[in-house]
């Protein structure tokens, strides 16, 4: 039994991580207090990602596990992203389509949109 | 530790093997990984859907920062009840953390109250969470709109946060059951893993609220 022997951490390392995300939380409880913009947004998602891989990392014990497991769960995911892609391309459009059938013109200065009402 | 060091050759070996894929795995705990892996697609869809209706919607989406802010002495603090229940989260798997570790240790007595612990912490989020859902319902978000802006808002807003407690819920109700039948002595001839499967559980549900935080109420 490899988990037997494998999960066996000191306390300490619980306390750490523990620690580590809630100083991570708060900082990216913090984030909200900033204006809008690429920097916050880098910030949210980098402090995302930092709790989530601690998280899992750690708290779930993947760090311990063999590479078959960890590629078994880790890599599927990625897919998502392709989902996530075609779903932001695909937003552009619609988003647009609706500002010209039913929305507020976003070029006031260039005169209506074609097919604006 | 020194299997799980090996490197990468061991990928080709393990699924190669002709037997059991991933060694050192209890079934249970393979079984609990590809559960979690099915609802990492679930959430995922669910987020993702989220930023599709959010970014065709034409009208204004509904500032988070303004709608979740609570009044706290005198001040209107942003996101104060979802920062509570961040760290009320991130307590209970810091709790399951030493559960999962006592009952390697097979000290039952301190892994049942740590389990114990974390269900606490676990109803502690569902009672703020539906406070909530109460506070916003009460002030007319529904469905299909509210007093903001986009009518999308609401319906992620259940959808997201709905499942996510649903999970917490079930979570509470699986720690408590877990905690009774080791008290009982169901596990006794085992290793204890099964503390470790409810704790990769447990940690999920924390792991998809970092998601949702960040996503959700942040962005």
């Amino acid at each position: 039994m490899a988990s037997e022997v494998g999960q066996q951490h000191p306390l300490t390392l619980y306390f750490w991580i523990w620690g580590l995300l809630f100083v991570v939380s708060a900082a990216s409880y913090a984030t909200d207090y900033m204006e809008a913009g690429y920097l916050r947004w880098f910030l949210i998602l980098a402090f995302m990602l930092i709790k989530a891989g601690y998280i899992v990392a750690i708290f779930m014990h993947l760090k311990y596990e063999r590479w078959a497991l960890i590629y078994a769960l880790l890599l599927p995911p990625l897919v998502i992203l392709i989902l996530v892609y075609l779903m932001a391309t695909e937003a552009d459009y619609t988003w647009l389509t609706r500002v010209v059938y039913f929305g507020d013109d976003p070029y006031p200065a260039r005169g209506p949109m074609p097919g604006a009402h | 530790m020194a299997e799980a060091s090996a490197g990468h050759a061991t990928i080709i070996q393990d699924w190669a093997s002709d037997v059991t894929t991933f060694k050192g795995v209890p079934w249970g705990k393979a079984m609990m990984w590809i559960f979690l892996l099915s609802d990492t697609f679930i959430f995922s869809i669910f987020l993702t859907s989220y930023m599709t209706v959010r970014a065709t919607t034409a009208e204004p989406w509904p500032n988070a920062s303004e709608v979740f802010s609570l009044m706290a002495f005198g001040h209107s603090v942003p996101l104060l009840l979802i920062a509570i229940m961040t760290f009320d989260l991130i307590t209970s798997s810091g709790t399951m953390a030493l559960a999962v570790n006592y009952g390697y240790r097979r000290d039952k007595r301190k892994a049942i109250f740590f389990i114990c612990a974390t269900a606490f912490f676990g109803a502690v989020f569902v009672g703020m969470q539906m406070f909530e859902w109460y506070k916003l319902i009460s002030e007319g978000v529904r469905p299909w709109g509210n007093p903001w802006g986009a009518a999308q808002f609401g319906s992620c807003f259940f959808m997201i946060t709905g499942f996510h407690g649903l999970h917490v819920s079930a979570g509470v109700v699986y720690l408590l059951i877990i905690a009774y039948r080791l008290h009982k002595g169901v596990y006794d001839k085992t290793n204890f893993e099964i503390v470790e499967i409810v704790g990769l559980y447990w940690h999920f549900v924390d792991l998809v609220w970092v998601f949702i935080f960040a996503f959700f109420y942040l962005w």
